[in-house]
């Protein structure tokens, strides 16, 4: 309990320090001005999920190996996080394109999957609500994780195989991608402090459902006898 | 400072997601909180029902 309550405190305390630094150390692009300062949110917000999501789909695949309900707890929490930091970047997104591209949403290739894999990571939460029994539950529900899983690196790669409305990466993105130094620290700070957060969110969500399968049991005990 | 509404809104939805979000899990924890206190009042053996 103290360990949670200290990571969520560092959490707290970094992601305003990197919205301090998002604003006041990182520089003013050119182009934008002061709209691009979305960014450093926005992108951060967008690796915390997919890291999120990619625990999760880790989590998924050793609980069908292995059929340990941690497994089954860490998938789902991962889920519920990654679900929350992408309707983060659903949001942000839209707000930064209206002034940047004059419209708030198009069918362009990162858009539509990271709209998808959204959908599908509702449609997994969805799932497990439809499912009593928790073996089945938690087997149907891998198995339907490492299938939304698949969505991922679709939505990496969809900013580098097709040319659409979405900016090329910054990242990663080939020999003439790349941040001006004073943005690069502020960019991969905000990244790490999102970071922490998840972690921090996962931590609390994994504690719920270990709760869950305690009143779980404690339930089968009191109709046993 | 341009467009500063459209940074302020960015920034001020995506903590209230993540805020709400945290609420959320607090909120079922404390439910399941008082429903293990319950099931364990219930339970045989409790003293308090002897």
């Amino acid at each position: 309990m103290a360990k949670r309550v200290l990571l969520g405190a560092a959490a707290v305390l970094l992601v305003i320090a990197a919205a301090y630094a998002s604003f006041f150390v990182a520089p003013e692009e050119r182009t934008m001005g002061a709209l691009q300062r979305i960014f450093y949110f926005h992108v951060s917000c967008a690796w915390a999920g997919l890291t999120a999501f990619s625990i999760g789909f880790l989590a998924n695949l050793v609980y069908v190996w292995k059929r340990k309900e941690k497994y089954d707890w860490l998938g789902v929490s991962c889920a519920e996080v990654g679900v929350a930091f992408t309707t983060v970047v659903l949001i942000s997104g839209p707000i930064w394109a209206k002034p940047a591209w004059g419209i708030y949403w198009t069918w362009d290739a990162r858009l539509t999957s990271t709209f998808i894999l959204w959908l599908l990571y509702i449609s997994y939460l969805l799932l497990r609500t439809l499912i009593e029994e928790p073996d089945r539950r938690a087997l149907l529900s891998a198995l339907f994780g490492i299938f939304a899983f698949i969505d991922v690196p679709i939505v990496f790669g969809a900013i580098r195989w097709w040319r659409t409305q979405h900016p090329a990466p910054v990242i990663m993105g080939g020999p003439n991608s790349g941040l001006a130094p004073g943005m690069r620290g502020t960019f991969f700070f905000a990244v790490f402090a999102m970071h922490i957060l998840m972690w921090f969110l996962i931590a609390e969500r994994y504690s719920l459902e270990k709760m869950r399968n305690d009143v779980e049991l404690l339930r089968q005990e009191a109709e046993a006898t | 400072m341009k467009n500063l509404d459209s940074i302020f809104w960015a920034y001020i939805l995506g903590w209230a997601i993540f805020f709400g979000f945290y609420l959320s899990i607090a909120k079922r924890s404390n439910d399941l909180r008082a429903e293990v206190d319950r099931l364990k009042k219930s339970a045989p053996g409790n003293s308090r029902e002897k």
